[in-house]
């Protein structure tokens, strides 16, 4: 909340400049000439209660709330009785049971002892913790507070590796919906980026037929996510699916997507990749066909190779697009359910189930306090791996610009 | 930086509305009900019946309109909307059907009468519910208006679904309009050319299953498979491994129980000798099964097995309804899910042979156990609607599952309804008008009658926190167990830890009353 909006009682003249979005230049004081009528209202503590209050508090209401009143529901426990609902307050123990409790297999993980792989991951981590924070120190730029965010993030990112490795590299270990979830989003960020761009790259050329495959790259993304999980269901359906003659004329009568829980996890990937890479390649498409030809024409006469004209000019011309892309995919990308609910039912096991789709698992089951648990966990996830994203992206792209 | 950093709450809050949204808008499988046939599957149109004597009042409720809540699949609301304009004729007054996706209902319905907006006079769902909405005081009492209602003729409705699925604790709550019991369906054809009894225990079924495996059973030139029973998560596995487990966990009739020890309410789905083969049983199922039968659901099997693929299957008595007009129309057999020559003993959680102690209900030495899964659609009356109101909503579900109209819907496959009255398995007209042959009709009603005349059906659990027991901690592990990321061991302590924790929560006594209630049990 803005200091100048909590104030109110005296009437204070308002600068048009502090409205202003940052870096914008300040505005002239014509707007309020032009609204004589307005003299009435010469205060402008009054026209600010009037038009900015309601906006103000429609949007806290919209928004704070749910935040709140979801805080409030993953610490209670709700039971029916006649004429109303009871919120038990029930402290950590949703919190508790997800991370150290009878639920952590499902959420966190199976986690045993690490194999030689996995240590070498744990060690390889300490160790790159250990560089960056002893650079920080020695940079001399940031003072004890921010050395200290410094190592308890160092911290936080080693103790992350170790549960990631006793599920991922160790005998016995099994992901549980926070890592399958995190598999879902950079896999498939990952494949999306490579194939849009590439796309994004074809379908800039001057080819034969490129407007319309420009359209049909696009179709996947105008489809409903649910009617794409369908589509894949038959997809992968080898037994009695469209493509069952393909499987049997290939010698696979007996494969299948879904008994394996790494080939379940792809078919997913598969999928949300066809929905999503679109929505890549138009943006990318975009970004390239705004760029100056001449530059990369010029460097072209100049000697240099194709890839060298993509990696010193192409690339840092487009990573700011880029990086805005992975953002918005990441933060999307974080609530997959349509794909894992609807082809696996979260299957095999709990192969395939996201953090969106336990949650919806445990609202579905009225275990609302649990739902709205794993809820905030994974807005807690978000926002860290979008703020760590976005301050690793942040160098780069300002070196560009 | 100081852009960023007031990026991160902003996006922040997004992402809590966005998952909000997410959840309360994403489709959901386990929507995959019972009632849920294929689309495919069109029975002959309905025969319009005349109005029964005994309903036709004139304008007894003339001016009154009934609001329902139902289940949209198009089935289930179906038959009430194409049967309201004849009630409205013969009663002046007007019925809403207000249909809505499978899990809303239950949600819609609960937070409907809990916050007392009582937009629904009625509600036609899940009898499995009771528990939650009979303890708050939900629904009204029906036991007076069934017993004296010519109209209903309640005794015609078999002894499970009068004492047990539309009674708890001693007093009617529901009206039942369909009948919800596994029954295996076996090809006829096969079976009987090369003279294989039916399957009777589920050792049996695994030794046809593994005979039949592999050969062509449809004629196409391809191997086919032994069985099809749906091992998909978030579907109805759950209920497949109750139906399995039933003949070893419940030996002495519905009261019984199958699901906890009625003295301590010890989980009887948990560690015991039982639970293990019944989970090594339904697994075994998959070795004679399609490859990608762990992500198939019943539509999916009976999509397999109305074109002729498998040589056996378990399913409510939907496939029965659903093969005219396909391959397996008349080469399908049904019979009462197989039983077992064991029980479970409950003091050890060892496994005892059956005797007349033991399995005081077995048919020649097999303890069957019918499971009355999910148990039906029935119909209830809001305890708080208007006087007025409750009156017609009950005569309104009175006349469907009246003999005469519901002797024909529970024929017809768009309904959804399956038999469960003794009408309905007596007269065998309604049937052939539907499609089936005599012999074919003859053989699905004997399974039913079977089923529905044995003492020892189990009755599917009904108590608090019922979708969190089965839909959540049972439906995981057993799928965990199928997709052997743990092992039956391993299966059945979650199970048990799972059911415990929940039962803990509830209250331990307070659960264990609500459970003997569900059952009739006086004590």
């Amino acid at each position: 909340m803005s200091p100048a909006l909590a104030s109110n009682g005296s009437p204070i003249t308002l600068d048009p400049g502090e409205l202003t979005a940052e870096g914008g230049a300040p505005r002239t004081r014509e707007p309020r000439r032009a609204i004589p009528s307005l003299g009435a209202l010469r205060s402008d503590g009054a026209a600010r209660w009037l038009f900015i209050w309601p906006t103000v508090l429609f949007i806290l209401g919209l928004s704070l709330f749910p935040l709140v009143a979801s805080v409030a529901l993953s610490l209670s426990k709700l039971t029916f009785r006649k004429g109303g609902i009871d919120l038990t307050w029930v402290g950590f123990n949703n919190y508790q049971s997800l991370l150290f409790g009878l639920e952590r297999s499902h959420f966190l993980g199976v986690l045993k002892p690490p194999n030689p792989i996995g240590w070498a991951v744990v060690i390889a981590s300490i160790g790159l913790m250990g560089w960056a924070w002893t650079r920080a120190v020695r940079s001399g730029r940031y003072g004890p507070f921010g050395l200290a965010l410094r190592l308890f993030a160092g911290v936080a990112f080693v103790g992350f590796v170790w549960v990631l490795v006793q599920a991922m590299a160790s005998e016995g270990g099994r992901p549980g919906s926070l890592i399958v979830t995190l598999i879902f989003v950079f896999a498939g960020i990952g494949l999306q980026l490579l194939l849009g761009l590439g796309l994004a790259l074809l379908a800039v050329q001057q080819v034969p037929w490129r407007r319309f495959f420009r359209v049909v790259f696009i179709i996947p993304l105008t489809i409903t996510p649910v009617g794409v999980g369908y589509m894949f269901l038959m997809l992968t359906d080898t037994s009695k699916g469209p493509l069952e003659p393909v499987w049997v004329a290939l010698g696979l009568r007996d494969f299948t997507w879904v008994t394996d829980p790494w080939l379940a996890r792809a078919a997913v990937i598969i999928g949300d990749t066809w929905q999503w890479t679109p929505f890549v390649f138009i943006v990318l498409l975009a970004a390239l066909e705004s760029l100056d030809q001449e530059v990369r024409e010029a460097a072209l006469t100049d000697g240099a190779s194709r890839w060298q004209s993509f990696r010193h000019i192409t690339m840092p011309a487009i990573l700011p697009v880029t990086t805005t892309i992975v953002l918005i995919r990441l933060i999307e990308g974080f609530k997959i359910i349509d794909m894992p609910n609807i082809l696996l039912g979260g299957g095999p096991g709990t192969a395939t189930q996201s953090m969106t789709l336990q949650a919806y698992i445990d609202w579905n089951t009225l275990n609302l306090g649990r739902s709205a648990a794993v809820a905030y966990l994974l807005l807690i996830l978000v926002t860290i791996v979008a703020t760590v994203f976005v301050s690793l992206a942040r160098r780069p792209v300002t070196e560009v610009a | 930086m100081s852009r960023f950093r007031t990026v991160a709450p902003a996006i922040g809050l997004v992402l809590v509305l966005a998952g909000c949204g997410t959840t309360t808008t994403s489709p959901s499988t386990a929507a995959s009900t019972p009632a849920s046939a294929p689309p495919a599957a069109t029975a002959s149109a309905p025969g319009s019946v005349a109005p029964t004597p005994a309903a036709s009042q004139g304008d007894k409720f003339k001016g009154v309109n009934v609001n329902i809540l139902t289940f949209n699949g198009p089935q289930v609301a179906e038959p009430l909307q194409r049967r309201a304009p004849d009630w409205e004729q013969l009663t002046g007054g007007h019925v809403n059907v207000v249909a809505v996706g499978f899990q809303t209902i239950y949600d819609k319905a609960l937070l409907d009468a809990s916050t007392g907006t009582n937009a629904f006079d009625a509600y036609v769902f899940n009898p499995q519910w009771l528990g939650d909405f009979t303890g708050p005081g939900y629904l009204m009492d029906l036991t007076d208006r069934v017993n004296n209602d010519p109209q209903l003729d309640w005794q015609d409705i078999g002894p499970f679904f009068r004492d047990f699925n539309a009674t708890y604790d001693g007093k009617v709550y529901t009206i039942p309009l369909d009948g919800d019991f596994h029954m295996v369906y076996y090809r006829s054809d096969i079976l009987e050319k090369d003279g294989v009894k039916p399957p009777a225990t589920w050792d049996d079924y695994l030794t046809i299953a593994a005979k039949y495996n592999g050969q062509d059973l449809n004629g196409d030139g391809q191997p086919d498979y032994g069985s099809c029973i749906a091992k998909k998560k978030g579907a109805q596995s759950y209920w497949w491994i109750i139906s399995i487990a039933g003949g070893l966990l419940q030996g002495k009739g519905t009261a019984d129980g199958a699901f906890f020890d009625t003295t301590n309410m010890n989980p009887l789905l948990g560690q015991n000798e039982a639970m293990t083969k019944a989970l090594e049983t339904y697994a075994k199922t998959a070795d004679f099964g399609p490859p990608d039968e762990l992500n198939m659901d019943v539509g999916g099997t009976r999509g397999l097995f109305t074109t002729g693929r498998c040589a056996l299957s378990m399913d409510w008595g939907d496939i029965g309804t659903l093969t005219p007009g396909t391959y397996a129309q008349d080469k399908t057999g049904a019979t009462i899910t197989p039983g077992w020559n064991q029980v479970l003993d409950r003091a050890t959680g060892k496994l005892v042979p059956c005797d007349a102690t033991t399995c005081p209900n077995a048919v020649d030495g097999v303890n069957y156990a019918p499971f009355a899964s999910f148990g039906g659609w029935s119909g209830a009356v809001n305890a708080a609607a208007p006087k007025e109101q409750q009156d017609a909503a009950y005569d309104f579900l009175s006349y469907m599952s009246s003999p005469a109209i519901s002797g024909v819907d529970v024929t017809l496959g768009k309904t959804g309804y399956n038999p469960y009255r003794t009408s309905h398995f007596e007269n065998i007209k309604p049937w052939t008008d539907a499609g089936l042959s005599e012999a074919a009709a003859t053989n699905y009603l004997g399974a039913i009658k079977a089923s529905l005349q044995n003492k020892n059906m189990v009755l599917d659990m009904r108590i608090p926190q019922t979708k969190r027991y089965e839909q959540d901690v049972l439906d995981t592990a057993v799928s965990q167990y199928l997709a052997k990321e743990l092992d039956a061991a391993g299966a059945e302590q979650a199970i048990a830890d799972g059911w415990n924790a929940i039962t803990d929560e509830v209250g331990k006594d307070k659960q264990l009353a609500a459970y003997v209630a569900s059952l009739g049990v006086q004590r």
